[in-house]
């Protein structure tokens, strides 16, 4: 017993000791700090919960919305391009082939939303307490999965309307999923931070998720271009996303593997610069937001 | 060797930097920087990709919250920050709890830090009691073992056992603060930062609260505590550190500290203005504007003389017509002592409603009444159908009261301490009822005692 007494006392008085943490001024580039943020997940996890909990309160449809978005929006499609311009559609019902390219649009467009207005919501959070502030775009991200799941079971309900058999190829959608995430929270990131410092954001998004609408191969197939600008096409990152789902899914066999490699490295590019850029900015959110 | 040992905060050097009026220009548009583009499209990328001025030179739109500060804090030491508003308090513990960087200096940190600035931080309106414990203490940086330990005792200290499933949006504000209060009060960092908590909430629960903070201090946790509750500061902290215009002025014993910061113009104690009044105390019917204390002859002064009468007058805005208001403010010394509360007596607004408008209010408290010390003046406004207390601001304003030792005082001939928490003058009369012989006789022992 005196003998730990004394090792306690020994270990407490003649070692010097180490701050637990050190904090100076930071500037320029960071680290990521992803340690920090894996400390913290259970934060994360209850951010994510809060979001999904309280996105449809108060909602009189409530988690239909999920559903209710895609499905208007493929039947106006469907009606102006399918019917009206006859556009081409890789050989699939023409709505199947726009609602599968919509339940991965809408995660991303609703993500990119969230995400984006993220910081500023949850102004008094940041300005009372410390936590890797990383964790708020993230959790706007990851609470969009759900809505996704919801619109996914009636994509599934769909195929199964138009007869439509999925190969093994299915089991690669988790990849495309991802791929879609990717691209979200490195826009996400992006422009949360950038909101942060110009408000304007938040007016540029609508129409920034319009247009981005029209350069993804939603309401037509990216086989109507040929091969070296197809690949360029691939910069945008959905485009690899939204023919993935359709590969993987639909089986519509187009040869897309040059542009889904482009659209992976795309969508790498703006996920690691955003979170840089997002750590840079970080240091001022407190102060501005 | 011994003294590093149990360091617990250690402050070198600290700086911070701030852009004055960022108010107004808080976020800049697109629309300057798009500008700017056209006439340096580089300059602008740069200042893009760069943060908010740290490497910008000091300039005139630039000023320093807090100055070359530096301090040591031991374990187990409860320390108060004061200062009068402006001095760089809230700057300092926002940096000591990771939520500003500082601009210069540095911070270390020997032991994991909990930081209370605001109580319900996170809260959500749309989920239950239960739900925002859970999201609180996550926030708070509590681990789910240890909240699941303690989650009983949150409950029952909020006192909010029934209503732990019904979203917080039909609870009672009471029952809003106690909860938010409750799960603060159950972190358990080495280093706890307390930023005003205690200025929320009525008199049983600030009471509540304090006890808290008292049983946090006790079991030998480190507290930084930064308040203008002076009383609370004199109750909790043996040691003070006193900031003005960012620097520190004063480090020492908390009693002393605390009663020069009071006595000094540096504790401008005598008046408390609220310029911005979304922030006043206040409802959309009746806003507090300002608070201030009144020598006889009108100035604002926080010294006052024993024998003198002091004014506290009460600057408020009427928002909607058709109310009777009744100010009034209490009085407490600096043992937290109630002494008393007074009413408005004026007989032409006691009945009639009030127009909108500006009114001052100025409640007079007689001379050769308080004892001396430091003084602290609470005040609110209240209507009595519905029976609504729109503010109730504790601490307002606070004044010394001196004893002068010049003629005509309570204290008669005595030049030692008066004890009492009051010191009316009492009018004395002694009379002579007959002359006596000189006694002859020793008195008994018995009754020189007496």
């Amino acid at each position: 017993m005196e003998q730990i007494v004394k090792l306690d006392t020994i270990a407490g008085t003649a070692v010097e000791q180490e701050p637990l943490l050190v904090l100076r001024p930071r500037t320029g580039w960071q680290q990521l700090g992803l340690k920090d943020l894996w400390q913290y997940r259970e934060l994360l996890y209850f951010l994510c919960w809060r979001d999904i909990k309280v996105r449809y309160k108060q909602t009189a449809l409530g988690v239909a919305w999920a559903i209710v978005q895609p499905l208007m929006t493929m039947v106006l499609f469907s009606l102006f391009f399918g019917r009206l311009a006859k556009m081409p559609s890789d050989g699939v019902p023409y709505p199947l082939f726009v609602f599968t390219a919509l339940v991965p649009w809408m995660f991303f467009s609703n993500g990119i939303t969230q995400s984006a207005g993220s910081l500023v919501e949850n102004a008094s959070l940041l300005k009372k307490v410390y936590f890797p502030r990383l964790a708020v775009p993230i959790a706007s991200i990851i609470a969009g999965v759900v809505d996704f799941f919801c619109s996914f079971v009636v994509l599934i309900m769909l195929m199964l309307y138009y007869g439509v058999v999925p190969s093994l190829s299915i089991l690669t959608l988790p990849l495309f999923l991802g791929l879609a995430c990717t691209a979200s929270l490195g826009i996400g990131l992006w422009l949360s931070a950038l909101n942060v410092q110009f408000r304007d954001v938040r007016y540029v998004i609508p129409f920034l998720t319009q247009l981005w609408l029209f350069a993804t191969p939603i309401a037509y197939p990216s086989s109507l271009l040929s091969e070296p600008l197809r690949s360029l096409y691939g910069l945008n990152p959905m485009v690899g996303v939204v023919e993935g789902f359709r590969w993987a899914l639909l089986g519509t066999e187009t040869s897309f593997g040059p542009m889904l490699l482009v659209s992976s490295l795309a969508s790498m590019v703006v996920l690691i610069t955003g979170a840089f850029y997002f750590r840079r900015m970080e240091v001022t959110f407190s102060d501005r937001v | 060797m011994k003294r590093m040992a149990d360091l617990a905060v250690r402050v070198e050097k600290l700086w911070k930097q701030y852009r004055v009026g960022r108010q107004p220009e808080r976020y800049s548009t697109l629309r300057d920087s798009i500008t700017n583009a056209f006439r340096s499209p580089v300059g602008v990328l740069q200042s893009l990709l760069r943060g908010q001025g740290n490497r910008r030179p000091a300039g005139d739109d630039h000023f320093w919250a807090v100055k070359d500060v530096s301090f040591d804090i031991r374990r187990g030491e409860v320390v108060g920050i004061i200062g009068r508003n402006g001095a760089g308090k809230s700057t300092l513990l926002k940096m000591l709890s990771r939520i500003t960087e500082p601009s210069l200096g540095q911070i270390s940190l020997y032991g994991r830090v909990g930081s209370l600035l605001e109580v319900g931080t996170g809260f959500h309106p749309e989920l239950t009691g239960r739900e925002n414990i859970q999201l609180n203490a996550a926030i708070l940086g509590m681990k789910r073992e240890e909240l699941a330990a303690k989650f009983d005792e949150i409950v029952a200290f909020a006192e909010v056992e029934k209503f732990i499933d019904t979203a917080v949006k039909h609870y009672s504000s009471g029952m809003y603060l106690r909860l938010a209060f409750s799960v603060a009060a159950h972190l358990e960092p080495e280093v706890l930062i307390v930023d005003e908590v205690l200025a929320v909430g009525d008199a049983a629960f600030q009471k509540k609260c304090l006890g808290k903070m008292e049983g946090v201090a006790k079991e030998g946790r480190t507290v930084l505590f930064v308040s203008h509750n002076m009383q609370a500061v004199t109750r909790l902290c043996e040691r003070v550190i006193l900031l003005d215009n960012g620097g520190v002025v004063g480090d020492g014993p908390a009693g002393q500290l605390v009663t020069r910061y009071l006595s000094s113009s540096e504790g401008s104690t005598k008046l408390r203005e609220w310029d911005d009044p979304v922030r006043a105390p206040g409802s959309d019917v009746v806003r507090l504007r300002a608070v201030r204390t009144r020598a006889e002859d009108g100035q604002p002064t926080d010294l006052v003389d024993i024998r003198k009468p002091v004014g506290v007058e009460i600057e408020y805005d009427v928002l909607k017509s058709g109310n009777i208001f009744h100010p009034c403010f209490s009085v407490h010394n600096s043992e937290g002592v109630h002494l008393f509360s007074a009413q408005d007596t004026d007989r032409t607004w006691m009945r009639q409603p009030r127009p909108a408008g500006r009114y001052t209010s100025t409640g007079w408290i007689p001379g050769d009444l308080l004892n001396e010390g430091a003084m602290f003046v609470g005040v609110a406004i209240w209507t009595l159908a519905p029976d609504i207390c729109h503010f109730y601001e504790r601490d307002a304003v606070a004044f010394h009261v001196v004893d002068s030792y010049e003629e005509g005082s309570s204290r008669g001939g005595w030049l030692g301490n008066v004890p009492g928490v009051i010191r009316p003058f009492c009018k004395w009369d002694t009379q002579v009822e007959r002359n006596m012989p000189e006694a002859r006789h020793t008195v008994p022992q018995e009754q020189i005692k007496v």
